[in-house]
This record gives structure tokens, C-alpha cells and sequence, in this order.
């Protein structure tokens, strides 16, 4: 996991049959201090984020596809978890 | 996976059977502005995505999930077409709050 | 596997179930001289793990084997501390 913090989201209506219902964002990685780092990716969410929010990211799709509930859908990316806190 | 924009396409008529009758295009990365980033690669398309467009795409083994063949030797496939990207880039909300020192 | 060293926890209350109970770490990836090499990640602990503390990260399908982490959306665990490195008969970290 990485973490990242939410740019917005991505609207889609020509896209993969699996893709439907799923809300794709745009995130940013940061480092331990927040500070940007790295080029932006889409993710989909599974816990209802916000642009502005420092969240979890998975980046593997075994994982993302137990979260968002399929076993064979090309999902790579998804959103776990809203970060409340980083203890340095 | 990450944005991009279709810049072009490949045709090749030897290639590897898990491949056959897919399109095959050239994208140019994209960061969420829309500016170029890295180089263009060639990717797998899967929504009929046209010139110019600007697309999203997905690597790695997940990038075959999106083929009729999951065993094609592909690593990269155009998922979805874009319409629109919402960008509310005011940094991140609390930030002193989530990165402070103190141990709480 | 990759070295590392913990800098810190991350905190999040709003989650996917599936990772209730795991100990998130932030670990900062290092070179054998346990110098930070730039990058880091947060990875599941399924050891018992604390910050200082040098220590072994798996990522990919391979963090999902651990007790802790088996089955669960996990892409990097913490798989073992590191008690001795040694390089070309060099100490180069002891706990």
C-alpha cells in the first residue's frame, strides 16, 4: 500500500462492462509528510473518499479485486482505507 | 491506470495467435492536466477508442482480464473512454492534522 | 524482499473490513548500509514489529501468505526483523 492524496474523479461512460458502478479517482502518491511525490494514477474507491483526503492505495490486482468483489475483472488499483493519522 | 491519449495505431499482421483481431493503438501517457508523461507505448483497445481521444488505460497482467483471451501476452489495455476529469486540487484536507509529529 | 526500516504507523479507522486488526507500518525502503533509498510504502505487520526497527517487506501476491495477512487485500507485509546483516563478511547492521 501507498499513500496518496485524492485530485478528483474521472467520468467515464464508454468503459469495461466491469467497470459500471465503480467510482474512479485521480490520486497523487505523497510521502511521509505529504508532500507530492511521483506521477498520478486512477484508482477505483471502495470506502467512500473525497478529493482532499490522504487514503490507502493497493496496487495489486488480487487485492483489488477481493475488495470490489470479482475474480476476473481487470482491476489493478483500488482505495482501502482513509488515512485519520501518520505517527512519524 | 493512468490517463492517456490515443496518438496513433499499430498494424501488424504476424503477430501472436492470444492476439489475433484486437486493434492495436499508440497512447501518450497523460498526468491529470493532461500533459505528456514518459513516452507513448502500445496498448491492447477494448472500448473502440478513436483518434485523439483521451482514454485510461490499465498495465500488468489485469491489462489481459479486459481481453476475450486472459492469457494474451499483454501488458497493457485501454479500459474505458473519458469524458471528463473533476480536479478539486486544494491539497490535502487537515494535512497538519494527519502528518503532525506528536504522537497522540 | 526488500530492506527496510519503520519510520512510523498509519492510522485509518475507515477501511475495507478485511483489513481490521492489521498493524499498518510505514517502512522506508534502505540500502544494505541502511540508507533510505528514496521510496517507502505501508505494509500489514505480521510480526510484531516497532519503529526503528530494520526489517524484511514482501510485496505483490506474496505478502497475502503470511497467517496474518492470508487471504486478505494485502500488497506488502512485514515478514521478518532483521537481527544481523552481513555483506562480504561486513557487520553491517546489528540489532
Amino acid at each position: 500500500m501507498i499513500l496518496c492524496r485524492v485530485l478528483g474523479n474521472v467520468v467515464a461512460t464508454q468503459k469495461q462492462p466491469a467497470y459500471h458502478g465503480h467510482k474512479m479517482l485521480i490520486v497523487q502518491p505523497v510521502d511521509e509528510e505529504g508532500n507530492d511525490k511521483g506521477e498520478s494514477f486512477l484508482s477505483f474507491d471502495s470506502v467512500q473518499a473525497g478529493a482532499g483526503d490522504v487514503v490507502l492505495v493497493e496496487q495489486e490486482g488480487n487485492c483489488a479485486r477481493q475488495i470490489l468483489g470479482t475474480k476476473e475483472d481487470p482491476f489493478h488499483s483500488v482505495i482501502c482505507g482513509v488515512v485519520d493519522k501518520v505517527n512519524t | 491506470m493512468k490517463l492517456a491519449k490515443v496518438i496513433g495505431t499499430v498494424v501488424a499482421t504476424i503477430k501472436d495467435p492470444g492476439i489475433q483481431g484486437l486493434k492495436i493503438l499508440m497512447i501518450q501517457p497523460l498526468d491529470e492536466k493532461y500533459k505528456p508523461v514518459g513516452g507513448p507505448i502500445a496498448a491492447m483497445d477494448t472500448v473502440q477508442a478513436g483518434p485523439q481521444e483521451i482514454v485510461y488505460y490499465t498495465l500488468a497482467k489485469e491489462s489481459t482480464l479486459a481481453l476475450p483471451n486472459p492469457f494474451a501476452p499483454v501488458d497493457a489495455a485501454i479500459t474505458g473512454i473519458v469524458d471528463e476529469v473533476h480536479l478539486e486540487d486544494n491539497g490535502i484536507v487537515n494535512k497538519d492534522a494527519i502528518f503532525s509529529k506528536e504522537v497522540t | 524482499m526488500q530492506l527496510g526500516k519503520i519510520v512510523g504507523t498509519v492510522v485509518a479507522s475507515r477501511k475495507d473490513e478485511k483489513l481490521e486488526g492489521l498493524r499498518l507500518q510505514l517502512v522506508k525502503y534502505v540500502d544494505t548500509d541502511g540508507k533510505p533509498t528514496g521510496s517507502f510504502v505501508v505494509a500489514a505487520d505480521s510480526v510484531g514489529a516497532g519503529v526503528g526497527e530494520v526489517v524484511l517487506v514482501a510485496c505483490g501476491s506474496s505478502a497475502r501468505m503470511t497467517q496474518a495477512t492470508d487471504n486478505k487485500p494485502v500488497d506488502a507485509v512485514i515478514m521478518a526483523i532483521v537481527d544481523v546483516l552481513e555483506i562480504d563478511g561486513d557487520m553491517k547492521y546489528v540489532k
